[in-house]
C-alpha cells in the first residue's frame, strides 16, 4: 500500500513489446495453413478437372491448372450426360430436387416451429414424453424404418411420388427442427408470453404476432439446415421419390457410377460440382448462421 | 375498481403443495403487497390471480365475478412484470395498444386511450420507439402503461422494480405510489424488497412456504410481528433475538437469558411489566426476546434500570443518517442502531437498555408471538 | 363472467394439442410403430413381400453366417474407430489452434467446415477421383520422380475401407471442430486468468482442466459422430459400391440391398434389427447419464 519510489524510472514502461514471429505464432499459423491447404485441395481439383479436356486429364497431373479452359464438360453434365438409359444430363435431377426441396422445407419448418412453440409454452400432459420419443427417433438407424414406411406410403397412395418424398423429409426433419425451435423458444422470457395472454392473445396470435417476428434468425437457421439437408439427401430420394422424381444426388450417382465405356472424368467432376453448388453457395452466404445451425441442440450444457 | 377475494386456494405441482388453504381479501382500491423470500409462493399466488396458472381447488373473485375458471383477459386485470416483457418488435405505441387491438376496439378509441395513458406516464415522446431503444426506467413505465391502458379494476405487479438500479427504483416507487393515489385502483404487488413493501403498501401479506404468515399494515408488520419469521425477515439490520426463559416473581413476569447463568447471582432478569402480552405466558416457557436495533438505548454507564445488558461493541458501520454498532451481549451477536452523532470507539463496553413496550416475545417452539 | 364454464380437461389447451398431432404421429407411428414392425417381421421368412410365417431366429443365423455381413460389421468397426479417433483428435486440435485469438479465424473455420455442406455423394466422388490409382494424386507423385509410388486404396481388398475413412474425415472433421470450438468458448474465461496467474502452462491447462470441463461436449460430439457412422451408406456407394468384391461393404448397404435389391425382406429386417440393437446399447446408457446429470443439476 505504499507508493512506488521514483527511483524505478529506469525499468520497463508502457506497453509490452510483442514479437510477431514468435515460435508459437509460427506453429499455430503453420499448422493451420497446412491443414487448410489439405481441406481446399479436393475443391480445387474438382474445379480444374471439370475445366480440362479428356486428353489433358490423361496426361496425369490432377493439380495442374487447365492449359486450355473448356466449358464443354459443364454443358454435357447439365444437358446430355447419360444416367443409365436416358441421356438428358443433370438438369432433370436438378429440377426434381427443386420440386422436392421447396415444399419439404416449408412444410417441415412450419410444423416443427409450431411443435417447438407448443412444447415450450403450452405443455400438456405427456408432451414431454412424446418429445423424448421424437428425439430418440433421431438416433434410430433409418434402415430399421424404411420398409414399413414404404408400406405406409403405398397405403396412402404416396409411394414413389413427390408428395411421398415431401412427407418423408418432413417426418425425418422433425426431431432436430423441433429441438431447434424448442430450445430457441425456451430462451424467450416466459413473462412475455404471460403478458400476451393477459392482453388476451391466444395460441395462434401469440405465435404469429409476438414470437414469429422476433424469431427470424432461428427460422433462417432452420432454413439453412433443411436446404442443405434435403438437397444433399440420397437415401430417401432413391427409395421414396420414384424414378420420375429422382433428386440430383441420385442422378449424379447414376451418371458417374453406372456409365459404360470411357470414363469422362471432366464431365463427372462438373456434374459433382453442379450438385454441390447450391449447398456451397448457401454455406458461403450464411456463414455464422450455418455454424449456429449445426451447433444448435448439439452443445447444450 | 374491484376487490379481490381468494377463498380456500389450493395449488400443487405434482406432489409438491405450493399453496394450501389460502385465504386473502383485498379491498377495493387497496394497495396490497405480497412480501417474502424467493420460493415462498408469492409470485405463484399472483399468477393464480391473473389466471396464468390453473388452481387445484378454491375460488377467486374479482369484483362480484367468480373468475376461477376465466381466461386471463376476461378477469379485468392488468399485469406488470419484472423483465418488463415488452414485445420487442413492436414500438411503444403498438405495445400499449396490443391488448386493445386483440379485443377489437376501434382505431379512434385506441388512439385516444393510448394518448391518455402516455400523458399520465409522460411517455408521449417515446411512442414511436422500439423497446430496445429505451432505458430500463422508460421500459418499466411503458409496461405499466400497457396495464393502465386496458382500463381494468385490478393491477398486478410482479417484482416490477427489481431489474432497476437503486436510484431509479426509489424514483419509480414514489411514482407508483402517486399513481395509486391518483387512479385509486386495487393493486397487488409482489416483492422481496421490504423497503418497497413498507413504503408502498396499505397492507402487507408476509408469506413463507406458501402460507401467509401475517397480513397487516406496514406498521403492524414492523412493530408487532406475529411470529419469529416475520420479525426476522422484515427490518434491516434484522431484529435482535435473545433466547431465554420466562418466570414469575412477586406477581411480576421476568425474562432471563440462557447464557446469564454465569452472571451475578443477584441478577434476576428483565422485568416484563411493561410488555403487552398477547397470549398468556407460562412459567418456565422457553422464549425469544426480540428487540429492533433502533429500540435499544446505549448509555456509557450502568444505569439502575433492570432491563439493561452489557454490550461489547466490536464494529461500527456508518450508514449515513445513522450508525449500526455490531457486537455481542453475553456472547450472543447483537446490533444497535444509533444516530450518527453518537461518538464512540470500537472495542468498548456500553450499557444497552430496551424499551419493552416496543419489544416482541416469541415462543421458541411455535415461533408465535406471546 | 359468472357463467364461465368449467373448462373440459381434454379440451383445455386444445390448439396446442392439435398443433402437436404431427409430432405425436411421427413419434408413435414412424419411430415406435415402424421399428416394432421391423423387429417383428425380422423373425419371418418374408421374401419380396412381408408374410407372417415366423421362423424364429433363422434369419439371424443366416445373417451371422454370411461372409458379407461379417465383413460389413468389421468394416463399420474399422470405419467407426478410425473416424472417432481421428476426427476427435484433429477436430479438437484445430479448435484449440483457432482458439488462440488468431487473425483470419473466420477464414480458417470456413475452410475446414465447407465439406460438411456437401453431400456424401459429392464427397465420395471427389475422393474417388483424388485416389484414382492411375490418374489421381498418385500419378502426380510418380511424375515427381517416385516412379513406383502407388495409392492402391481403392483397388485393394484390404484397404478400400480406409479410402472411405479418408473421405469421411474430410467431410466431418469440420463439424467436430466447430462443436469443440463452441465448447472451448463456453469455458469460463476466468479459468484462463486463474491458470495464468498460477503460472500453469497452456497445454497443461487444456489437458487437465479444460478437457475434463468439456466432458459433456465430448460426449455429445461422440454421440453425433457415432449415430452418423451407423448410417454410413451414400459415401460407400459413391466411392466403391462396396468393392472391390465385398471389401468395403457396410451394414446399412447390406440392409438396403437385401430389402430392395435381392427381395429378401426377412434377411434385411434381421440385419436392420441388429443395427437398432447396437444403437440402443449405446444410446440407453447415454440418455440415462444425460438424464441423471440433469437431475443433479436441478437439485
Amino acid at each position: 500500500m505504499r507508493g512506488v519510489t521514483p527511483t524505478t524510472a529506469i525499468g520497463p514502461r508502457g506497453s509490452k513489446p510483442k514479437r510477431i514471429l514468435s515460435t508459437r505464432n509460427i506453429v499455430v499459423y503453420g499448422v493451420l495453413t497446412v491443414a487448410a491447404v489439405y481441406w481446399v485441395i479436393p475443391l480445387y481439383v474438382m474445379i480444374v478437372t471439370s475445366l480440362k479436356g479428356l486428353p489433358e486429364i490423361r496426361m496425369g497431373n490432377i493439380f495442374a491448372p487447365p492449359l486450355q479452359i473448356t466449358f464443354e464438360p459443364w454443358v454435357k453434365a447439365w444437358d446430355s450426360a447419360c444416367t443409365g438409359l436416358s441421356c438428358e444430363g443433370l438438369k432433370v435431377g436438378f429440377w426434381n430436387s427443386v420440386k422436392i426441396l421447396i415444399p419439404s422445407t416449408f412444410i417441415s419448418i412450419a410444423i416443427a416451429s409450431v411443435n417447438g412453440y407448443a412444447l415450450s409454452f403450452w405443455k400438456f400432459k405427456g408432451s414431454e414424453v412424446f418429445f423424448t420419443l421424437l428425439l430418440l427417433g433421431a438416433f434410430i438407424p433409418y434402415q430399421v424404418i424404411i420398409y414399413p414406411l414404404v408400406i405406409l406410403l403405398r397405403e396412402l397412395g404416396l409411394f414413389a411420388s413427390l408428395g411421398g418424398i415431401v412427407l418423408i423429409h418432413t417426418v425425418f426433419g422433425m426431431p432436430i427442427l423441433t429441438l431447434l425451435f424448442r430450445n430457441y423458444f425456451a430462451s424467450v422470457p416466459m413473462e412475455l408470453f404471460k403478458a400476451a395472454r393477459v392482453d388476451g392473445a391466444g395460441f395462434w396470435r401469440i405465435f404469429l404476432q409476438i414470437l414469429l417476428p422476433m424469431s427470424l434468425p432461428i427460422f433462417v437457421v432452420a432454413l439453412i439446415l433443411q436446404i442443405t439437408g434435403i438437397w444433399n439427401d440420397f437415401f430417401f430420394g432413391v427409395i421414396y421419390a420414384g424414378t420420375l422424381n429422382f433428386p440430383m444426388t441420385v442422378q449424379l450417382n447414376n451418371i458417374v457410377n453406372t456409365t459404360q465405356g470411357v470414363k469422362e472424368y471432366n464431365v463427372n467432376m462438373a456434374a459433382t460440382l453442379l450438385t454441390g453448388l447450391l449447398p456451397l453457395v448457401v454455406y458461403f452466404i450464411s456463414g455464422k448462421l450455418f455454424v449456429r445451425g449445426i451447433a444448435a441442440g448439439a452443445v447444450k450444457g | 375498481m374491484s376487490s379481490v377475494d381468494i377463498v380456500d386456494l389450493h395449488l400443487s405441482f405434482g406432489a409438491t403443495k405450493v399453496l394450501e388453504n389460502l385465504h386473502l381479501n383485498v379491498a377495493e382500491g387497496e394497495f396490497l403487497v405480497l412480501l417474502g423470500p424467493s420460493g415462498c409462493g408469492k409470485s405463484t399466488l399472483l399468477n393464480c390471480i391473473a389466471g396464468l396458472l390453473d388452481i387445484n381447488d378454491g375460488q377467486i373473485f374479482i369484483g362480484e365475478h367468480n373468475v376461477t375458471w376465466a381466461e386471463p383477459k376476461d378477469r379485468g386485470i392488468g399485469m406488470v412484470f419484472q423483465s418488463y416483457a415488452l414485445y420487442p418488435q413492436m414500438n411503444v405505441e403498438k405495445n400499449l395498444s396490443f391488448g386493445l387491438r386483440v379485443a377489437g376496439f376501434s382505431k379512434a378509441i385506441i388512439r385516444q386511450k393510448v394518448a391518455e395513458v402516455a400523458h399520465i406516464l409522460q411517455i408521449e415522446d417515446l411512442l414511436k420507439r422500439k423497446p430496445a431503444a429505451l432505458s430500463g426506467g422508460q421500459r418499466q413505465r411503458v409496461a405499466i402503461g400497457r396495464a393502465l391502458v386496458r382500463d381494468v379494476g385490478v393491477f398486478l405487479f410482479d417484482e416490477p422494480l427489481s431489474n432497476l438500479d437503486a436510484k431509479l427504483r426509489t424514483d419509480l416507487r414514489i411514482e407508483l405510489k402517486r399513481l395509486h393515489r391518483k387512479l385509486g385502483n386495487t393493486m397487488i404487488y409482489v416483492t422481496h424488497d421490504q423497503m418497497e413493501a413498507l413504503t408502498l403498501a396499505d397492507r402487507i401479506a408476509v408469506m413463507k412456504n406458501g402460507v401467509i404468515q401475517q397480513l397487516d399494515t406496514p406498521n403492524g408488520i414492523y412493530h408487532r410481528p406475529k411470529n419469529r419469521f416475520v420479525a426476522d425477515f422484515v427490518g434491516s439490520p434484522s431484529m435482535n433475538l435473545i433466547q431465554g426463559t420466562l418466570f414469575k416473581q412477586d406477581e411480576e413476569w421476568l425474562f432471563r437469558m440462557h447464557s446469564e447463568a454465569t452472571q451475578d447471582e443477584q441478577w434476576v432478569g428483565i422485568s416484563l411489566t411493561h410488555y403487552p402480552f398477547t397470549a398468556a405466558p407460562a412459567v418456565g416457557q422457553k422464549v425469544e426476546l426480540g428487540i429492533r436495533p433502533e429500540h435499544v438505548i446505549l448509555t456509557e454507564k450502568a444505569s439502575n434500570s433492570v432491563s439493561s445488558y452489557l454490550f461489547l461493541v466490536d464494529l461500527v458501520e456508518p450508514m449515513g443518517p445513522d450508525v449500526v454498532c455490531w457486537g455481542s451481549v453475553a456472547g450472543e451477536p447483537f446490533k444497535v442502531r444509533v444516530s450518527a452523532d453518537f461518538v464512540f470507539k470500537p472495542d468498548t463496553t456500553l450499557m444497552a437498555s430496551f424499551d419493552l413496550t416496543r419489544a416482541s416475545i416469541f415462543d421458541i417452539e411455535t415461533g408465535g408471538r406471546i | 363472467m359468472n357463467t364461465s364454464k368449467r373448462p373440459n380437461l381434454w379440451l383445455r389447451n386444445m390448439s396446442a394439442k392439435v398443433a402437436a398431432v404431427p409430432m405425436i404421429a411421427t413419434a408413435l407411428i414412424v419411430f415406435v410403430g415402424c421399428s416394432v414392425w421391423s423387429v417383428v417381421y425380422s423373425f419371418t421368412s418374408s421374401r419380396s413381400l412381408p408374410k407372417e410365417n415366423f421362423v424364429g431366429l433363422k434369419q439371424y443365423e443366416r445373417l451371422f453366417s454370411s461372409n458379407r455381413w461379417v465383413e460389413s460389421v468389421e468394416n463399420v468397426f474399422i470405419f467407426g474407430i478410425c473416424t472417432l479417433v481421428f476426427s476427435l483428435i484433429v477436430g479438437f486440435s484445430l479448435a484449440v489452434l483457432l482458439d488462440q485469438k488468431i487473425r483470419f479465424e473466420n477464414t480458417f473455420r470456413t475452410i475446414f467446415l465447407y465439406p460438411f455442406a456437401l453431400s456424401f455423394m459429392v464427397t465420395g466422388l471427389v475422393w474417388q477421383w483424388m485416389l484414382n490409382p492411375q490418374l489421381g494424386v498418385a500419378s502426380v507423385v510418380r511424375n515427381l520422380g517416385f516412379e513406383n509410388f502407388e495409392i492402391l486404396l481403392l483397388s485393394s481388398r484390404e484397404y478400400s475401407i480406409y479410402a472411405i475413412v479418408i473421405a469421411g474425415l474430410w467431410q466431418g472433421t469440420g463439424l467436430v471442430m466447430v462443436l469443440m470450438l463452441a465448447g472451448l468458448r463456453g469455458i469460463d474465461q476466468d479459468i484462463w486468468k486463474a491458470s495464468r496467474v498460477d503460472g500453469i502452462p497452456a497445454w497443461k491447462t487444456y489437458l487437465f482442466i479444460v478437457v475434463p470441463m468439456m466432458r459433456p461436449v465430448f460426449v455429445t460430439t461422440l454421440v453425433i459422430i457415432a449415430s452418423g457412422i451407423v448410417k454410413v451408406y451414400d459415401l460407400v456407394l459413391a466411392m466403391t459400391q462396396g468393392g472391390p468384391g465385398i471389401s468395403s461393404e457396410v451394414p446399412a448397404k447390406y440392409v438396403y440391398d437385401y430389402m430392395f435389391g435381392r427381395a429378401n425382406l426377412g434377411q434385411g429386417l434381421a440385419a436392420s434389427t441388429v443395427m437398432l440393437s447396437t444403437v440402443l446399447i449405446v444410446l440407453i446408457p447415454w440418455s440415462y447419464m444425460e438424464f441423471r446429470d440433469k437431475q443433479e443439476k436441478s437439485v
